[in-house]
């Protein structure tokens, strides 16, 4: 059965509280868990990213015979060596800053990521990896039990999503997610100024104080509005950030720079959700100009500039980004110069404390039934690293947390030493 | 109720409409909606006239060809219409079957997208597609996912213009089955193969007029092309015809669109289409907080399937003409849509002097830009609607509209200058919620004699009237329809 993200909500919106403090104890949290903690920051691809796109089995035959009109010249691709099973691999040619944070070792590339049976639905596929859970995908994401999880009072920053709507990994049970996209207009608006305008915006936090135990719908509204109200004021000061290197305009450029900021002025925020769309490449899919060609330079530009910004400020180390979609695309294009919905996908982490290079080993593409390394009659990638075992890695080694209990099962074992 | 069955089945009532239906029982009023056809359809005529909100014209206004003018005009549409119900269902199904501006946009250029997607009934007999969510909305579903089938701007949207015989393109084929018609679980990964050698050939085509090549006189149209058809037969894991049979046979590629008709009147027959459809009405237009009423939606389900029709209207009628649909457990159990938001808003509060225009931005921060859902799947409603980047878009656009209708607002509030109890009455009059807790209710009433001793004059009436209008129009209890 799919249970959506609609079912989820709808039979337990009173899970949906934000955490309220004092303003001066949140003040104490902030300082307590700010500046000294760990970020994690979350970019999702949004579509299914194609993973052969991004990282080029350029010496194998069959990527070229299978993908006539988009393969990578394996002369253009950004050669990052040989993987444990022999197979030469380079990085999109539009990767360039990624290309030199790799060979700072401070990029981790695993390859056929995935679970078994995957699922070829975007729907279905994005609350799998949100929740870890392929059999049954609803309920509360993998990060969101982590921050149930932890030890209260939480800071109602503790988790920052970029996106307008709460992205199902960090759906939590016991606390609602700030949604904060531009810091520059996480503001209040009034018909008055002044003294007038300040009794309005305490009167509606007045209104959003009520909590009807048996209207949990309403709660859950007048929770929202409380915890934009309380934290307006600290938001603001992240709308101040002056970074040290030059962000895209990109939206998600835009969204990076709101990180950096959220981390320079230490608010508090440990787990941060960044998107950016448009992976759900099925036609004219435009791998060496065009399409793709420009989202791999939407996530270059972006994180290259992120990556510049915290080494500046001393906070690489205390950084990581995990970088994921939610399934890799079919080993053959299509009629359209475009791939269809595939399996197994590649994930990339980036950080200072990032053991660096190339996990895992690359399919063989060649089209034989038999073949292990492809699955659905040689059409798809099979996985090799179920996704479950770096979530346990980053949930054990980067969070400090149980990924056992998090994750409802021991995934270390087959873990890839990223960390 | 009538503002009840108004806010359901349309986008609020003004004061002038609720005196407009006065006489009209309930069960007299749910009918004159749902019969809209007889209803006048002239609303794209009042635009700029006095009395009516205003759109925002750059250069000239162009609803056709310019996206944000036919965000305007809908805005106004759904603002003034007759028929509030049919702007509803065109709604519902621009959310149902989600289609992206942008990437129309991104192949095809701004204007062509913009008749794509809601272009009003052309000499040509083209039409934009919302428009043909509005001619079809309460018709025959199975013709509806025809219609929507050979869609230019689905066509472009589920990449179905490049699903060519050598290489079949799955991406139209797999959404139909999933989100379409019978959901995740009901069809298998050969189903979806399959269906996308179906549709091989259902293609647009530029129709040049005149000679006329440029972006205004062109258009594109849907055509069937048979030499990029698939004539093999096509087995799939449900019954494609009434006999049981699971397999649509090899025809000549001339006859071969009837395979697309096949799969599509066997998925409208799919007993899991009823169900799903009856519960995304169900959703619509009932309740969205609590757990469905599952008697309810077999009822409406059945409806469908005994009209012989594919009857979206004998569905719709099933449910709301159900007691359900009236029930106090019921009222105000429904999250609104940014957009439902926003023109209730201006609907309660006043529009002299009002632009839509004022809208569209703060839409977008609400996060529901008309025209660009964030994928195939639609918006996630309920209350993934509200975070706190969205709720203050909504706080805001509620300051927006209560400082532009400031003058309006104070003139109304006059007669009830003698205290702030007297205006409070007026304004909750006004906005009908779920009611205030009394604290809820202190707060508007502290609000109102903060700072000053209350005379009531005009200049206490300007700064007081619109703070509180603000706060009403921000509170939970006028974010549920």
């Amino acid at each position: 059965m799919h249970l959506s993200r609609r079912t989820f909500v709808r039979g337990g919106v009173t899970a949906f509280t934000y955490g309220f403090i004092a303003p001066h104890v949140l003040q104490d949290v902030a300082a307590a868990q700010g500046q000294t903690s760990r970020n994690l920051v979350v970019v999702y691809l949004s579509g299914g990213n194609d993973a052969l796109s991004t990282v080029i089995p350029y010496r194998d035959p069959f990527y070229y015979s299978r993908r006539p009109s988009i393969a990578v010249p394996a002369g253009t691709v950004l050669q990052i060596g040989q993987d444990r099973s022999g197979a030469h691999l380079g990085l999109h040619p539009r990767l360039r800053g990624l290309k030199r944070v790799f060979d700072g070792g401070r990029l981790a590339i695993v390859q056929r990521t995935g679970y078994p049976n995957s699922s070829r639905s975007h729907f279905t596929g994005y609350d799998i990896w949100g929740t870890a859970n392929p059999t049954a995908p609803s309920g509360p994401g993998w990060l969101g039990r982590y921050l149930d999880s932890l030890p209260g009072p939480l800071d109602p920053l503790v988790a920052w999503n970029t996106e307008r709507q709460t992205p199902r990994p960090l759906m939590a049970n016991t606390m609602g997610i700030h949604s904060i996209v531009n810091p520059a207009t996480y503001v209040l608006a009034s018909p008055n100024t002044g003294a007038e305008a300040l009794a309005e915006r305490e009167a509606q936090a007045r209104i959003a104080s009520h909590v009807p135990v048996e209207r949990p719908h309403l709660a859950f509204v007048n929770g929202t509005t409380r915890a934009a109200l309380n934290t307006i004021d600290r938001v603001a000061t992240v709308a101040a950030y002056r970074p040290s290197a030059t962000y895209p305009t990109s939206g998600f450029g835009q969204a990076l720079r709101a990180v950096a900021g959220a981390m320079n002025r230490g608010i508090g925020t440990r787990i941060f959700w960044v998107q950016t769309g448009g992976y759900d490449t099925h036609a004219g899919q435009g791998v060496n100009t065009g399409s793709y060609f420009n989202l791999m330079g939407t996530l270059d530009d972006g994180l290259k500039a992120f990556h510049d910004d915290l080494q500046v400020q001393g906070l690489l180390g205390s950084t990581l980004v995990l970088i994921y979609t939610e399934f890799g695309r079919r080993v053959f294009e299509n009629g359209s110069q475009g791939t269809d919905h595939g399996a197994g996908g590649v994930m990339m982490l980036m950080g200072g404390g990032v053991r660096g290079g190339l996990h895992g080993t690359a399919a063989d593409l060649r089209p034989d039934p038999q073949n292990p390394t492809l699955e659905s009659s040689a059409g798809d990638v099979r996985h090799e690293t179920d996704f479950r075992s770096v979530y346990a890695s980053i949930i054990d080694r980067w969070l400090g947390a149980d990924s056992v209990s998090l994750l409802g099962g021991d995934f270390r074992t087959g873990a890839p030493p990223v960390l | 109720m009538h503002e009840h069955i108004l806010r359901r089945m349309g986008f609020g009532a003004s004061p002038d409409d609720l005196s407009y239906f006065a006489d009209f029982t309930p069960a007299q009023l749910i009918d004159e909606l749902l019969h809209y056809a007889e209803a006048p359809d002239g609303t794209d005529a009042l635009i700029g006239h006095p009395a009516h909100a205003g759109v925002t014209v750059r250069g000239t206004f162009s609803p056709d060809t310019v996206i944000n003018d036919a965000r305007q005009r809908w805005l106004f549409r759904m603002m003034h219409t007759r028929r509030p119900l049919q702007e509803k269902l065109a709604l519902f199904w621009h959310h149902y079957f989600a289609t992206a501006y942008s990437k129309v946009a991104g192949t095809f250029g701004s204007i062509h997208a913009t008749k794509m997607m809601d272009a009003a009934r052309q000499p040509n007999g083209t039409r934009g597609q919302v428009q043909m969510f509005r001619d079809m909305a309460t018709g025959n579903f199975r013709d509806l996912l025809i219609e929507v089938a050979k869609d230019p701007a689905m066509l472009v949207w589920l990449d179905g213009r490049t699903n060519i015989r050598t290489r079949p393109q799955e991406n139209f084929g797999r959404e139909l089955m999933e989100l379409f018609t019978v959901g995740v679980g009901q069809h298998t990964e050969a189903d979806v193969y399959a269906a996308a050698r179906v549709f091989t050939g259902w293609n647009l085509e530029l129709v040049v007029v005149n000679n006329r090549t440029d972006e205004v006189n062109s258009y594109y149209r849907s055509i069937y092309n048979p030499a990029q058809h698939d004539t093999d037969p096509k087995t799939f894991s449900f019954p494609i015809y009434p006999d049981g049979s699971r397999t649509i046979p090899a025809r000549a590629a001339a006859q071969g669109v009837q395979d697309g008709l096949d799969l599509i009147d066997a998925l409208a027959r799919h007993p899991a289409t009823a169900e799903r459809l009856a519960r995304r009405l169900y959703a619509f237009f009932i309740n969205d907080v609590d757990a469905p009423d599952e008697g309810l939606i077999r009822q409406a389900a059945e409806a469908y399937r005994t009209s012989g029709t594919f009857s979206i209207h004998a569905m719709l009628r099933r449910l709301l003409h159900s007691p359900e649909f009236l029930s106090s457990a019921n009222v105000y159990q429904r999250y609104a849509w940014p957009v439902e938001y926003v023109v209730r808003a201006i609907k309660e509060t006043g529009w002299r002097g009002l632009s839509v225009d004022a809208a569209i931005t703060p839409l977008v921060n609400m996060g529901q830009s008309l025209y660009e859902p964030p994928d195939v799947n639609g918006w996630a409603t309920g209350p993934h609607w509200f975070t706190t980047s969205s709720m203050l878009a909504r706080l805001n656009f509620a300051s927006t509209l209560a400082t532009n209708q400031r003058t309006n607002l104070v003139r109304e509030a006059q007669a009830f200058r003698a205290s702030p109890e007297r205006v409070l009455e007026f304004l909750l009059a006004r906005y009908q919620t779920p009611g205030f807790s009394s604290d809820g209710y202190s707060a508007l009433h502290d609000y109102l004699r903060a700072g000053i001793r209350w005379t009531g004059t005009d200049a206490q009436l300007t700064t007081k009237v619109p703070g509180a209008v603000r706060l009403l129009l921000g509170s939970s209890e006028f974010q549920f329809v």
